[in-house]
């Protein structure tokens, strides 16, 4: 199953690579990673997505939970979150086919932020899920470049992951 | 007080009440070794090769509890240490370890002696550091031995580049007493819900063992393991890592358990109904085959880290918690549930235990006219009245050193077990002697993993350390051996050196005394004139039976009640009861 895990972590020099290395290390599989400092610049928030059986997502969060550097961390798959990812397309957008995309850009409520003759560059965010959906209704010849963040979530409610 | 970065490590070291620290110099520590020189509170124990520094460091912290504390210089230095390190990690053994690194400036450059420490060890240390403020030299200490010795311990690398240390910069010195870190919480006592639950299954079991390990030595809870033992009435196995946290020549105890551990032990794990882990980690040469690891059993698992229940093993009862601590939580709760031994259950269990003793699982051939190393063992046994510290290299004699020299007090066998680090027998030898100056310490060795770290002789001159090595000498990497007469149908590959030195004019050579047996009759008076020579290192080279093999063995992918048993003896009932 698919897990969303939300990690609060040290901001600090080689904190990135001790996760990263972790799930190299004992074989678990990264599907996406972000970082970035929170509002205190001494603590980032790492979200990773990642796949396993119930007994590996628990070895991971032990595992992690372990790392002198992370503070606290929640899989936000058992609680009720909020799921979005950025990305930024770039499409061929020739004058028979740009009528028809921006209308399919509507309907996924994206924004065309860069337009030239021959191209688009659109932005979206959503759930992966329907990133992977949008992607799917688009000629795959047209495509030029895409690029996503991978995965970010917070839990509902006013419950949060702090100090 | 304004000192500068070196004096700061050493001061800190000293305020740490650091006793000895392991090491060997070099460009990047020049300014540390400057500020060791100047003082006399901090004794360097200057090794032959780094990784003979850890392995002393760590042989020191397995003997004593504290610390272990390592020196070393960046690049070859920093990765000589690596093996020892490692070695700490698996064992969980508390460790600090600075090494020097090429300064700020030119990091990232491939300057030379320059490699990434931080990076290179990140995956077998507890928690490093890299210094990147002389102000935060000594705060940064103070996290490091924390971390090592609280918790599940183990090693912590301080990295330290040379500009650091740098007798330039002076900055003001303090010496945290305490420090505290948000990210790092290390459990105390269990949950009381949970010892509730473990308290009912031990009121209930019929066919129960305690299964403890070297947890309980780490967290000093040998004391109280026995007396739970003692109140439960339970049959007790040790792992590797666990002999001595239970008194090996109690009645109640059966033995080491596992790939080399006794029928007795293994069978009563394998019919159990209840087992109670303590210290533990369900290593895969304890457990076997996962799918056919005691099928009739609950399990109730204590240990203070909480990725080590249900990592390999489900469990029923997870208590994560000091297993001292939770040991007497679980004792108040018996007495408060007026616990009584179930006799008839109890009786019926112990008659099946003593069955499966019967068949007397290391016994070996004493009419030999080649040495029998498990007969060497027993005699080292005797010869020390059981009161020596061990240290081991690894292989055979590894095996036999735990099979046949019984351990009543924690803290006396010392082996890598874990990481299985050839080498590390003679350099913890040296850690171990200058802890304990006026015990016994011997070195169970063999002919290969000997050579691993030998240029430690040379250490243990230099600073008098008399240990006594026994060399089980069957001129082969006994346990490849055995492997490959196994499984590999006797093909012996590399497993025979054809050049073995002349051991006991190397021990000379070294300033040491060397003496070879090959006779067994020869055994016990060599052992007691090396051990009676208390001021020189003795290397006893003992010309073994080169085709024994380690018995009980469970070969890998075998279940607990699958073992390979000695031929020799009695096979008739082995095989009825197998």
């Amino acid at each position: 199953m698919r897990h969303i895990i939300s990690i609060l972590i040290e901001n600090e020099a080689g904190a990135l690579s001790r996760v990263a290395g972790l799930f190299s290390a004992r074989g678990y599989n990264i599907e996406s990673l972000t970082v970035a400092p929170t509002e205190d610049p001494s603590l980032s928030r790492m979200t990773l997505v990642t796949r396993g059986t119930e007994d590996i997502i628990e070895q991971i969060t032990k595992q992690l939970n372990k790392l002198i550097d992370v503070v606290k961390l929640i899989d936000l798959a058992q609680t009720i979150h909020i799921e979005r990812e950025l990305m930024l397309v770039k499409i061929k957008a020739s004058d028979k086919i740009r009528e028809e995309l921006r209308s399919v850009v509507d309907i996924f409520r994206g924004k065309i932020i860069d337009v030239t003759p021959t191209s688009y560059v659109i932005e979206m965010t959503g759930t992966s899920d329907k990133l992977d959906a949008f992607i799917a209704t688009i000629d795959k010849a047209s495509i030029i470049e895409v690029v996503r963040s991978g995965a970010t979530g917070i839990s509902r409610g006013e419950k949060g992951l702090h100090l | 007080m304004e000192l500068n970065g070196a004096q700061i490590v050493i001061q800190s070291l000293k305020d740490e009440g650091v006793e000895y620290i392991f090491g060997y110099p070099g460009g990047a520590v020049l300014h540390l070794y400057d500020a060791l020189f100047q003082q006399d509170d901090v004794k360097h124990i200057l090794v032959r090769h780094e990784q003979g520094a850890t392995h002393a460091a760590d042989g020191y912290a397995r003997a004593t509890g504290k610390p272990g504390v390592v020196l070393v210089t960046s690049g070859p230095g920093a990765t000589n240490a690596v093996t020892g390190i490692a070695t700490a990690y698996m064992d969980s053994i508390p460790m600090v370890v600075i090494s020097g690194q090429v300064p700020s400036a030119v990091i990232g450059s491939d300057a030379f002696q320059e490699v990434d420490m931080v990076g290179i060890t990140r995956p077998c240390v507890k928690h490093n550091f890299l210094i990147s403020d002389v102000s935060k030299i000594a705060e940064t200490i103070k996290k490091a031995f924390y971390v090592a010795t609280s918790g599940r311990p183990g090693p912590v690398v301080i990295d330290i580049p040379k500009d650091m240390t740098s007798p330039n910069v002076k900055v003001p010195y303090h010496y945290p007493k305490k420090v505290e870190m948000r990210s790092y919480h290390p459990a105390t006592t269990g949950n009381k819900g949970q010892v509730k639950k473990a308290i009912e299954l031990l009121l209930h079991a019929k066919r129960p063992i305690i299964y403890a390990g070297g947890g309980v030595v780490l967290g000093e809870g040998s004391h109280e393991l026995t007396n739970l033992a003692k109140i439960l009435g339970y049959p007790v196995t040790n792992t590797l890592m666990g002999l001595g946290a239970y008194p090996a020549t109690d009645t109640q105890f059966v033995g080491m358990l596992g790939m080399h551990g006794t029928y007795e032990a293994n069978m009563a794990m394998h019919e159990s109904d209840l087992i109670v882990a303590i210290g533990v980690r369900f290593d895969d040469r304890v457990t076997g085959k996962l799918e056919l690891f005691c099928p009739y059993a609950k399990i109730i698992h204590v240990d203070i880290d909480p990725a080590s229940i249900s990592k390999t093993v489900k469990v029923d009862v997870p208590i994560v918690g000091e297993v001292k601590l939770v040991i007497e939580q679980l004792i108040d709760g018996l007495k408060e549930a007026k616990y009584k031994i179930d006799k008839p259950a109890s009786d019926a269990w112990w008659k099946l235990i003593d069955q499966w003793r019967s068949i007397d699982c290391l016994e070996f051939d004493r009419q030999s006219i080649a040495i029998k190393p498990q007969y060497v063992i027993e005699q080292l046994y005797q010869v020390t009245n059981g009161e020596a510290y061990v240290t081991s290299d690894v292989g055979q004699h590894q095996m036999w050193a735990a099979q046949y020299y019984p351990f009543d007090k924690p803290r006396r066998w010392i082996n890598s077990g874990g990481l299985g680090t050839m080498g590390f027998g003679l350099p913890a030898a040296i850690g171990v002697k200058l802890a304990h100056p006026n015990a016994d310490v011997a070195c169970v060795t063999g002919d290969a993993s000997i050579q691993m770290c030998i240029q430690e002789l040379s250490t243990a001159l230099q600073y008098k350390t008399p240990i006594k090595i026994i060399n089980l000498n069957n001129s082969y990497m006994g346990m490849v051996r055995q492997w490959q007469e196994f499984s590999y149908q006797s093909r012996y590959s590399h497993s025979y050196m054809e050049t073995i030195p002349d051991f006991v004019k190397l021990a000379e050579a070294y300033g040491h005394v060397g003496i070879r047996i090959d006779k067994p009759e020869d055994v016990r008076g060599a052992l007691e004139k090396a051990f009676a020579m208390k001021d020189r290192t003795v290397f006893l080279d003992i010309i073994t039976d080169r085709t024994e093999n380690v018995y009980p063995m469970i070969e890998a992918g075998k279940a607990h009640n699958d073992m390979k048993l000695r031929v020799a003896i009695g096979t008739s009932t082995d095989r009825e009861l197998s």
